[in-house]
């Protein structure tokens, strides 16, 4: 188990978490004029990095907010933790 | 299995040779990326089936070291669509041959696999699939507790538990076999045809004319090729990304451990999904147990274990005798997902690059059935009818094989 910082709470178990996938992903601004190419991206297509990724995270077990982090897929570090709507930051991976 | 001889007391001795070591070639007809058993059985069909040997299996690290090495080898075809049916049960109908077929002991163990139901709807759902699996001919019953009881005593099938077991679903020709053999096998009869086995070649690139492929490039030098078949598992998006392809893949760790070794107590293969364990017992002896994938997407072949604790937990409710067995070893394995928990098989947009992907928690048992169609694949350049059904533009035409929920199929 590792301790992941959520930005509200602060450092806490990573039972305390639940995993929301990829972070970023904006709801289409012209949905109707989407082809099925496109909803099929939205809705299904996400990144798989090996290395650094932005992801969202619940503190289900604590403040119940969701937050972003970029983690790190090969390690499983979290580089960094942030509120939702605050930009990606910089990372060293 | 007789009960003169307990399981695992006899394992066959390895052949004095397996397969050559050879150098790259300059170029290929068919250069498969992966060499576990999904890529070892493709490279075998292709020789055997259709007389294709001017062929390259890379891997880059050790042959079947990766997801084949770190399986839980169950092997069944209990699945409730038919698009699924049909590839598991045309790999269990290999399974059932391979042996002959291979001329290697894979010590293919047909003891059958019960698929516990905890709650009402679990056990509306597990009559269905029954009656699905009876109308493709695959074997399936329904049981009650006290027939889970005869056919496995060690459940606990008492009604004070927190998910007392309602009944199961029974597959008697599903089982086990020992993978690394399995892999031996594959790659040995490859090899005898032919077939360049080739270690610790990674692919780092590829190098393209418009919408063909025109090589590979790798540790050990650039390899011109004719068609390429992606058979990577979890590091599918890794390669896939080098192409700029996009898949709906996501990879996780998917984690299994072992007990030490015990005498025969376990006879068959239990899988829960409500509380979410699934256990075997090896041919040595050691109790074999797993579940679900770890939440996150994960490259790392190591997981979390507070994912072990719960299932462990589960599995000492479930089985109270296993409260005093100790736990050897733990391991993962990335796999890749899918958002239908199908595979994608099939065309990409590179006219002459096939992908085979996305089989999460559940490729071991397909692997001489993917093998077989994806060789058939690659050999007449467009997809088997068993495969057709799980093209990459699912997700776009929404003729999704959704096997979440359906197929006992745990991620």
């Amino acid at each position: 188990m590792q301790l992941i910082e959520c930005p509200w709470c602060g450092p806490r178990e990573e039972t305390e978490f639940h995993y929301g996938g990829q972070a970023h992903i904006a709801y289409p601004e012209t949905p109707s004029e989407l082809s099925d190419t496109e909803w099929a991206q939205y809705i299904f297509f996400r990144a798989n990095p090996k290395g650094p990724f932005a992801e969202r995270w619940s503190h289900s077990g604590g403040c119940r907010q969701w937050f972003n982090a970029v983690r790190d897929t090969r390690t499983y570090t979290f580089l960094a933790t942030y509120r939702s709507g605050e930009p990606q930051p910089e990372v060293q991976s | 299995m007789t009960s003169a001889t307990p399981p695992g007391a006899h394992l066959p001795e390895h052949g004095d040779f397996l397969w050559r070591n050879p150098e790259p070639k300059k170029s290929y007809d068919v250069v498969i990326v992966g060499g576990g058993g999904h890529g070892l059985a493709t490279a075998h069909y292709l020789a055997k089936n259709h007389g294709i040997t001017n062929v390259a299996v890379l891997e880059k690290g050790w042959l079947a070291g990766g997801n084949m090495a770190r399986n839980t080898t169950l092997i069944r075809s209990n699945y409730l669509w038919d698009e699924s049916t049909a590839i598991y049960e045309h790999s269990l109908k290999l399974w059932e041959g391979l042996e002959d077929d291979l001329g290697y002991p894979i010590l293919f163990s047909q003891r059958g696999v019960l698929n516990l139901a905890h709650t009402e709807q679990d056990v509306r759902d597990s009559v269905r699939r029954v009656e699905a699996n009876k109308l493709n001919g695959v074997d399936a019953e329904w049981l009650t507790p006290d027939e889970v009881a005869k056919i496995c005593p060690i459940v606990n099938i008492s009604d004070d538990i927190r998910y007392p077991v309602q009944g199961a679903t029974y597959q008697p020709r599903a089982g086990i076999a020992k993978h690394d053999w399995v892999a031996w096998g594959f790659a040995r009869k490859a090899d005898e045809a032919g077939i360049d086995l080739i270690q610790d070649c990674e692919v780092t690139g590829f190098t393209t004319d418009g919408d063909t492929v025109t090589g590979v490039r790798t540790t050990r030098g650039d390899i011109a090729c004719g068609t390429v078949a992606l058979c990577a598992a979890g590091h599918t998006s890794v390669l896939l990304d080098m192409l700029g392809v996009a898949a709906p893949l996501s990879s996780h760790p998917l984690q299994a451990l072992v007990s030490e070794l015990l005498e025969p107590v376990h006879p068959t293969i239990v899988m829960s999904n409500q509380v979410h364990v699934y256990v075997s017992q090896a041919h040595k002896g050691e109790l074999v147990m797993g579940a679900g994938v770890d939440s996150y997407n994960g490259y790392g072949q190591r997981g979390a274990f507070h994912i072990i604790e719960r299932q462990m937990a589960a599995a000492v409710e479930l089985f109270p005798v296993f409260a005093r067995a100790h736990l050897l070893r733990t391991w993962a394995g990335i796999v890749d997902t899918t958002p239908d928990a199908s595979p994608i098989v099939g065309h990409t947009p590179y006219q002459n690059v096939y992908v085979n992907s996305g089989w999460g928690t559940g490729g071991f048992k397909a692997t001489p059935g993917i093998g077989w169609c994806l060789a058939d694949t690659v050999a007449n350049g467009r997809p088997h009818e068993y495969v057709a059904p799980f093209a990459l533009d699912r997700f776009v035409t929404g003729a999704l094989v959704d096997e979440h929920g359906a197929a006992a199929v745990a991620h």
